[in-house]
């Protein structure tokens, strides 16, 4: 349903001749010219943050003048990391679970049956993630504090479901439709009654998408900025928004400790990566249903 | 003979076979006890997105002083609040154009196959999770007046000053192009090999170099996934927030929407006005996302013959 992977027999003959292309075309040099300076811009990006943490002062010159891991235990002590990391891992499992179990049933239901008003439910669904997370954040912000859940982990946790919970239907909504229906009905014949299709039919066949919808929601809820910024207190700040808020109160602070953070998260969220293409093919990671 | 022909319902019988009748017909239309599945994930977006826009929108017309519309009249008198609108478009347009102006050529050499592609594919990927806020931090460390940028173009003596390309408008839009990029690159390439590689070779076939398989093929084929591609493009470059106040300029010219929105909502405490320009924000949003949805059902939407 997505895109998959090109059958391999009948595209063989036609890989060659790309790959023949590629040498021939002045053209192809430019794409090629163009991805390798943002590239590079990337890279640029990612390793002055990584040299800059690991520098002892930086002010001219291409590296640093000196290396030293202090700002690493500084900014562990000052920042208050662990108990931040404590909390952005209770977050992000909290939603994580709380989105799947939510949603999976949703998505099942979306994607087995046709029903009238089916259209009115999908955009339902589709606006969390078309509106600006700023935009459908502040009232929420204004929400929770009115039920005093504002500042807490469970306001957090409540803010976060908001762009997880369509972003698993939409994820496993696809996935379901290419399951076939009849291994259930197959299933039924044979006289399996409904918990026993879910367990043994269903939930294996079900597990690999859960797992990259879980995944994927992980990695989306670690970088999420905006609603946690908006919602989160002084105990219930994730990582991304402690960087954030260290680099506003720089003016005691060493760029360089904000930097041994900032690759601190970078480091978490390049795991979570491997991990999550272990799984995921990254073209499926945004392929959407086009037909 | 009559009785069984007439319609379910139709006839005077006894309730409890109307009762199945009715079952049936519901089910026959798809509504049937697995649509109560539905229920948890729908009632808690209805609970934590529509109640509080609706909320938000409610007290948006309650504002402490100025009558019904005081909060949006408020914030149409002030010129440094409203020009915020025309800040967020100067930098959302160009860099959901770039993006995907650049997606196209480079994803349409890269429509097959080759050695490595995988990897490519998976590199690109870095830039959507490092997340707004580590790009920013890099970018005013790499393209600052002595980062590297400015460092090799001095060494390869393609400048005299450094260019001033942080806590401004650029520095802004390279932090939306590093982070969108990759979304729109991706995106673009899986609608891409959604399109049957056999109609362009039936094009070559009948003597159509590439430019004219590209302008009467591939193009047309791609242009729907194109504007879909632009709106979800749009949707993230519109929304800026932490980038524009790190690497931007955040009470001048960067001084983008949801800059203003948070502002007057969380550190005014401006709630009343805070939710107007949170619903001015949205309502801006879906103008555009209507307008080019709007132009994309104009389109050829038919079957590509692919796998897409």
């Amino acid at each position: 349903m997505t895109t998959t992977t090109p059958a391999p027999t009948t595209k063989a003959p036609q890989t060659r001749a790309a790959r023949r292309s590629i040498r021939l075309h002045p053209g192809t040099w430019l794409i090629w010219a163009a991805l390798a300076f943002f590239f590079l811009n990337l890279l640029g990006v990612i390793g002055s943050v990584l040299l800059n943490s690991f520098g002892r002062t930086w002010f001219t010159g291409w590296t640093p003048h000196g290396y030293t891991t202090t700002w690493y235990t500084q900014a562990w002590n000052e920042f208050n990391l662990g108990h931040v990391l404590v909390t952005t891992l209770e977050v992000t499992l909290l939603v994580v679970a709380l989105s799947l179990l939510l949603a999976v049933p949703a998505s099942y239901a979306l994607a087995r049956r046709d029903f009238p008003g089916k259209k009115i439910i999908t955009a339902l669904f589709v606006l969390p993630i078309l509106v600006p997370p700023i935009a459908y954040g502040i009232p929420l912000a204004t929400v929770l504090y009115k039920f005093h859940l504002a500042g807490t982990l469970t306001g957090v946790v409540l803010a976060n479901l908001v762009p997880s919970i369509p972003f698993v239907i939409f994820t496993m909504t696809p996935f379901i439709e290419q399951i076939d229906p009849r291994l259930e009905a197959a299933a039924r014949m044979c006289g399996a009654p409904t918990h026993s299709v879910l367990t043994r039919i269903l939930a294996p066949l079900l597990l690999p998408g859960i797992l990259a919808a879980g995944i994927l929601v992980t990695v989306r809820t670690f970088g999420m900025f905006e609603l946690t910024f908006l919602t989160s207190g002084p105990d219930s700040q994730t990582l991304i928004v402690a960087l954030f808020s260290a680099v506003f109160s720089a003016g005691i602070r060493s760029p360089q400790s904000i930097d041994a953070m900032a690759v601190i998260y970078t480091a978490s969220m390049a795991l979570l990566l491997l991990i999550a293409l272990r799984f995921i093919n990254p073209t499926q990671l945004v392929a959407r249903n086009t037909n | 003979m009559t009785s069984t022909l007439s319609p379910p319902g139709a006839g005077p019988g006894p309730s409890t076979p109307e009762r199945v009748a009715l079952r049936h017909r519901l089910a026959e239309r798809g509504v049937d006890r697995t649509l109560l599945l539905l229920l948890p994930g729908l009632l808690a977006v209805v609970a934590l997105f529509c109640y509080p826009f609706l909320y938000g929108l409610q007290i948006s017309f309650q504002p402490t002083t100025g009558g019904t519309l005081g909060s949006y009249r408020a914030f149409f008198d002030n010129s440094y609040a409203v020009g915020s609108i025309a800040i967020t478009f100067k930098l959302a347009l160009p860099a959901a154009l770039i993006n995907v102006g650049a997606s196209v050529p480079i994803s349409y050499r890269m429509r097959r196959d080759f050695r490595g592609k995988r990897l490519l594919l998976a590199l690109l990927v870095v830039p959507i999770t490092l997340g707004t806020v580590l790009t920013a931090e890099g970018i005013v460390e790499f393209f600052g007046p002595v980062g590297w940028f400015n460092q090799t173009l001095r060494t390869l003596h393609l400048i005299h000053t450094p260019l001033t390309l942080t806590y401004n408008y650029w520095g802004v839009l390279l932090s939306l192009v590093i982070s969108g990029f990759p979304f729109a690159f991706l995106l673009t390439h899986s609608y891409l090999s959604g399109i049957h590689p056999a109609l362009e070779r039936a094009a070559a076939t009948l003597g159509a170099d590439w430019r004219q398989r590209f302008r009467h093929i591939t193009f047309p084929l791609l242009l729907p996934g194109l504007m879909t591609t632009f709106v979800l493009t749009f949707v993230l470059a519109f929304a800026v927030f932490p980038s524009a106040i790190m690497v931007g300029d955040p009470d001048g010219r960067t001084h983008v929407i949801s800059i203003e929105a948070y502002e007057t909502a969380l550190e005014r405490f401006n709630y009343s006005q805070g939710c107007a320009i949170a619903m001015i924000m949205t309502a801006l949003m879906l103008t555009v996302i209507a307008l080019t949805m709007a132009l994309r059902t104009r389109l050829y939407r038919g079957a590509t013959g692919g796998k897409g």
